[in-house]
């Protein structure tokens, strides 16, 4: 099938996934408040102790998320005419789209038992989550800013509701505002960025501007003005230091659920629009916003490893884990080609699966709920539960890039897009903040097999119900199959940024 | 048994069986019962050991190449090979590996009471990992399990480690690991060199090899090589680890760590460290730097081994000191220094693997390693003093033992290029005994004054067992070292004729060693020739056998003139006894 958007039913066509996890969404919420879900039904719902009530809603989602991948998978069929359409269908968006499936699939599976147990409204719960991942598909498929904004906000709001969802817990009602209060500002630096970069170039267009900024008919001081408030914008969102303060409260927070979706979703949509509209639209001024990222990056990755060595709450030590990947993340943008661009999708779908991995256990071990978060709490886990205590320990080699793992390939894949470009310093910089990282990665794993635990029952009540297995096993088996035959998934990522939009194949990876 | 063992394809599997058969022999061992799990695990090892002996047989001494070459295509995309290969160097490592994981495994019988199948898994993946760094040929697959190493051994030693297990677990990965990662930064600027060079990606080892680099680049990738090397070796201001790790280890993990994990980083510098940056390994301050470090390491370490009142800490120390001879051996640049330190290599892993053995044993029956502990004990356990003696004589190098054969070529070689230095090092042999003999005098000589003493029993039938062939080849390579240099010669030699054609190349490019730009038409040439060979590599086994011939056919007829005094006739202290 050939797009060439003459018609508005090929935009139809184009947006299918996203239509239907959209609609699937109000499906679940309708869903959440009719039938044995009616508020004030007190009997049945309670279901299968190892599911919960709410399950079959969790279910309903998971379907719904099916749909939209088998959607997805018919849109690698689909080829576009030109280039320069609002919403993209090329391989870059769809790579992107499995990573948010995945994501989603990953935090409702998790989700099950922590629902049940905090008592939250699993309709609306599921349905949000559903329309954060379309939002997240909007901002990969945009080929527009202000579809890039749509989507964002869409994804942002669907996530600060999120955040807040637990009413029972204060910290989730603080997490929530502070969230929604910097986001919301956040959002300004981006919506005038905009703005502004309309103003230097006549268009919102990505392509358009990637044409405006190369034949120099942008205006000079707008244009700098106009990346450099985008770059807040995205660097906010995908938490890089500066702009981080409120990652680690929001991470902390959260519901441990929301915290691993978010985490890995919200992270990968704002990398994957901030890589498309910097190598894509700002390509021709990267001499002017390479030095920015490159500071960014830097900064991001020491501040972030060395904070996150004195933490002794493991969620907000995976806070700024997820700080300190983001910063890894910027080196490839810092180097703007196309193996660094193919390193990036690598890396983010290595990063949701170990990460996602890393925070169900965590759920796992804190009884489904925020308690038992601390490191102490973690003494002598592993010799109790085996299973899981390998399983995280995969996750924290993974995590810390340890060979063997999709972690290590992962990050030898930004390191190979870093060396293309030259960039020894920021090559160094990331091993050299890799080796702090250990630390406390390691550190979990000394409490889990080194330490006795403090009494003989302290992991008596760790339970990881039937779902949040299925998600662990599959997410292990994937991060050993990327750390040990990384071939496929690398030519997967490499061939999904072939021709990132119409300049994009003839800029990218441009001598510099 | 050649013809035997080539019947059976050997020379096909047997690099791959070493691997990944430890692997294998972890899954069951995590299968089997908790009781099982020891048994389990030293037969498996025991048969790895048998099947590896089959190496010295199907190896050829007289290559220098390297032999038992295996391709297969890992990453293409990336030119990352799953490639193994033995030469003389390698091959004595994965024989001292397979030898003392079983060695090791059958000694932690009495020792691991808790949780023996994690252990013994953790053992048997530490032997693969350790024989995959010493064949590999490809520098990813090398860093690979370079790395992969380091787990099982924190693991080792965090869990069944003594008090300070934690402290001495993380110290011994964060100083391991900040090494091998700026090494890697460094296997991937060569890998950014010779795509851009060749046109195409590898990570082969041969392939590397090709890659023209300037001085300035060489100091560097020296530095960041040398450095993940260095903290492993240890040399002297990066050994902090070591004490800590070694004391607090279980004693299989001591013994592991002492006879194989230290030679991975004495054999980076053989391997990669001389062969890819020779014209930085020649460097006169680099040689300097890196002798006075060896030296430090050898009188230093032996100064504080003698006032350790832990006996298994004054080990740990000699380790140190050991390591300095490879060092100095080494970076004197000579056969018979290379030679010496690939001696010492295996005379270490032999007598300090049998020293923490031992020392285990002392400590199973008296629960402490304290040297004041003990004494006379010599009158009540005859055959455990015996054992112990020799050992300990071995390690300082008393002739007719490994240790001596070593230690002499070491200074031989040294004291050809560095008289000095030489002269200085050799003070070291007289510390080793001013630190050792004490020791075996208070602990086994003296009178026998502490009454918990006199029940001391004597070795077991299982602790002969694992001594007697350790004690039988440092005996043996005393006296007859020869089936061993020879085996290393032509492979040493190919190292050192590698350094000395950059020496001659780096002569005519004098003029402008600092500039990277006039270094390139004068490479052209050289790249043209190394295509081709790249190509062989990929396709053929026999052809890139010749390929990984350090410095290559071509290179080193043109330089043969500068081969001098290291050329064929060259006197041989050790090889007079026989072929």
């Amino acid at each position: 099938m050939t797009l060439d958007f003459s018609r508005n039913l090929h935009y139809v066509w184009a947006l299918l996934p996203e239509i239907t996890l959209s609609v699937w969404a109000m499906l679940v919420l309708v869903a959440g408040v009719t039938g044995k879900h009616r508020p004030g039904n007190r009997q049945g719902g309670e279901g299968d102790p190892d599911f919960g009530r709410g399950a079959d809603l969790g279910w309903l989602a998971l379907v719904g998320l099916l749909v939209a991948a088998f959607f997805n998978g018919w849109l690698y069929g689909v080829t576009e005419v030109g280039h320069t359409s609002m919403i993209a269908v090329d391989r870059f968006r769809l790579f992107a789209n499995w990573i948010f499936l995945l994501a989603g699939a990953f935090a409702i599976l998790i989700s099950f038992s922590y629902v049940h147990r905090q008592r939250l409204q699993a309709g609306e719960f599921y349905g949000l989550i559903l329309l954060a991942v379309t939002g997240m598909m909007f901002m990969a498929a945009a080929r527009d800013l202000i579809v890039i904004f749509l989507g964002l906000e869409v994804m942002s709001i669907s996530v600060y509701a999120l955040t807040a969802f637990n009413r029972r817990d204060r910290k989730s009602a603080e997490a929530g505002l502070k969230y929604f209060l910097l986001g919301a500002f956040s959002t300004g630096f981006f919506l005038y960025g905009i703005a502004l970069v309309y103003g230097a170039t006549g268009s919102t267009n990505v392509v358009a501007i990637g044409a405006s900024v190369a034949s120099g008919t942008a205006r000079g001081g707008f244009l700098i003005l106009g990346i450099a408030l985008l770059t807040i914008g995205f660097a906010f969102k995908v938490s890089a230091v500066p702009f981080h303060m409120w990652t680690p409260d929001v991470y902390e927070g959260a519901p441990a659920p929301v915290t691993a979706f978010m985490s890995a979703g919200v992270k990968t949509a704002a990398f994957v629009a901030f890589l498309r509209v910097f190598l894509v639209g700002f390509d021709a001024a990267y001499g002017s916003w390479y030095p920015i990222m490159w500071w960014l990056a830097a900064i991001t990755m020491v501040a972030a490893n060395l904070i996150a060595l004195v933490q002794s709450n493991v969620k907000r030590m995976l806070a700024y884990s997820s700080i300190a990947h983001a910063g890894y993340l910027l080196v490839a943008l810092t180097a703007a080609n196309e193996t660094a661009a193919a390193g990036m999708l690598f890396y983010l779908l290595v990063y949701t699966l170990m990460n996602m991995g890393a925070f169900a256990i965590v759920i796992a071990v804190s009884h489904q709920s925020e308690e038992r978060l601390q490191i102490e709490d973690y003494a002598g886990f592993g010799w109790s539960n085996p299973l899981l205590g390998v399983f995280l320990t995969i996750f924290l080699l993974s995590l810390a890039g340890f060979p063997g793992t999709g972690g290590f390939m992962g990050k030898i894949f930004l390191l190979q897009g870093a060396v293309d470009s030259q960039l020894w310093t920021l090559s160094v910089i990331l091993v050299l903040t890799t080796v702090a990282s250990y630390w406390y990665y390691l550190r979990v794993a000394w409490f889990m097999w080194m330490r006795e635990p403090a009494s003989a029952d302290q992991h008596a009540q760790v339970s990881a119900p039937l779902p949040m297995r299925l998600a662990l096993m599959a997410s292990v088996a994937l991060i050993l199959y990327m750390g040990i035959f990384p071939a496929s998934a690398l030519g997967f990522a490499q061939s999904s940024v072939h021709g990132l939009g119409a300049l994009g194949g003839s800029l990218l990876g441009l001598a510099r | 048994m050649t013809a035997l063992l080539t019947a059976i394809g050997y020379q096909g599997w047997i690099l791959h069986a070493l691997i990944w058969l430890p692997v294998l022999g972890m899954g069951l061992v995590l299968w089997a019962e908790e009781e099982r799990a020891k048994h389990i695990a030293f037969w498996w090892s025991l048969g790895v050991l048998v099947l590896s002996l089959g190496l010295w047989f199907v190896f050829d001494p007289n290559s220098a190449a390297m032999q038992l070459q295996t391709h297969a295509a890992w990453i293409p995309a990336w030119g990352i090979s799953y490639s193994l290969g033995v030469d003389g160097i390698s091959l004595f490592m994965v024989l001292l590996t397979t030898f003392t994981s079983a060695a090791a495994i059958l000694g932690s019988f009495n020792y691991i009471k808790k949780r023996q199948r994690a252990f013994y898994a953790l053992m048997l993946l530490l032997e693969a990992g350790v024989v995959g760094v010493f064949c590999a040929t490809d520098l990813f697959l090398f860093y690979v399990f370079f790395e992969l190493t380091l787990v099982p051994m924190y693991f080792i030693i965090g869990v069944w480690g003594g008090e300070r297990r934690i402290y001495s677990a993380i110290k011994f990965f964060l100083f391991t690991a900040f090494g091998s990662l700026l090494m890697l930064v460094g296997i991937l600027y060569l890998f950014f060199k010779a795509k851009t060079l060749l046109g195409i990606p590898t990570f082969a080892y041969a392939d590397l090899l090709q890659v023209p680099l300037t001085m300035k680049e060489q100091l560097w990738l020296f530095a960041a090589f040398a450095l993940a090397f260095s903290v492993k070796v240890p040399v002297f201001p990066l050994h902090t680890w070591l004490p800590d790790a070694h004391v607090e280890a279980p004693t299989p993990g001591s013994v592991v760590l002492a006879a194989v994990l230290l030679k991975m980083g004495t054999y980076g510098f053989l391997r990669f460290l001389l062969p890819l940056f020779p014209g930085a390994a020649q460097h006169p301050t680099v040689v300097t730097v890196m002798m006075v470090l060896g030296i430090i390491g050898i009188v230093y370490t032996a100064w504080v081994a003698a006032v350790q009142p832990d006996a298994k800490k004054l080990v740990a120390y000699t380790s140190v000191a050991h390591m300095g001879f490879v060092v100095i051996g080494i970076f004197a640049l000579t056969v018979n220094g290379l030679q010496g330190g690939l001696v010492v290599m295996i005379s270490h892993g032999l007598s300090t693997g049998a020293l923490f053995l031992l020392l285990g044993m002392l400590y199973e029956r008296r629960h402490t390693r304290l040297i004041e502990a003990f004494g006379g004990l010599g009158r009540v356990a005859p055959w455990f003093a015996t054992a112990f003696v020799v050992t300990a004589l071995a390690s300082i190098g008393l002739p007719g033992t490994s240790g001596f054969i070593g230690e002499f070529l070491a200074l031989v070689g040294t004291f050809e290029t560095h008289r000095v230095m030489a002269v200085i090092a050799a003070t070291g042999v007289i510390f080793a005994a001013y630190y050792m003999l004490p020791m075996v005098q208070k602990v086994w000589y003296n009178a026998l004054d502490k009454p918990e003493n006199r029940e001391f029993p004597d070795l077991s039938r299982r602790e002969i067992a694992i001594l007697a062939p350790m004690l039988a080849l440092m005996i043996w390579i005393g006296w007859n070292p020869t089936p061993f240099l020879r085996r290393m010669e032509p492979s040493v030699r190919a190292v050192i004729e590698r350094v000395e054609a950059s020496n001659a190349s780096s002569a005519a490019a004098t003029s402008a060693p600092w500039i990277e730009a006039p270094a390139t038409p004068a490479l052209a040439p050289q790249t043209d020739e190394a295509t081709p060979t790249v190509a062989l590599t990929n396709e053929s086994n026999d052809a890139s056998g010749d390929a990984a011939k350090p410095g290559g056919g071509q290179e080193m007829t043109m330089y043969a003139g500068g081969l001098g005094r290291h050329g064929p006739n060259a006197a041989h202290p050790m090889t007079r006894t026989g072929s």
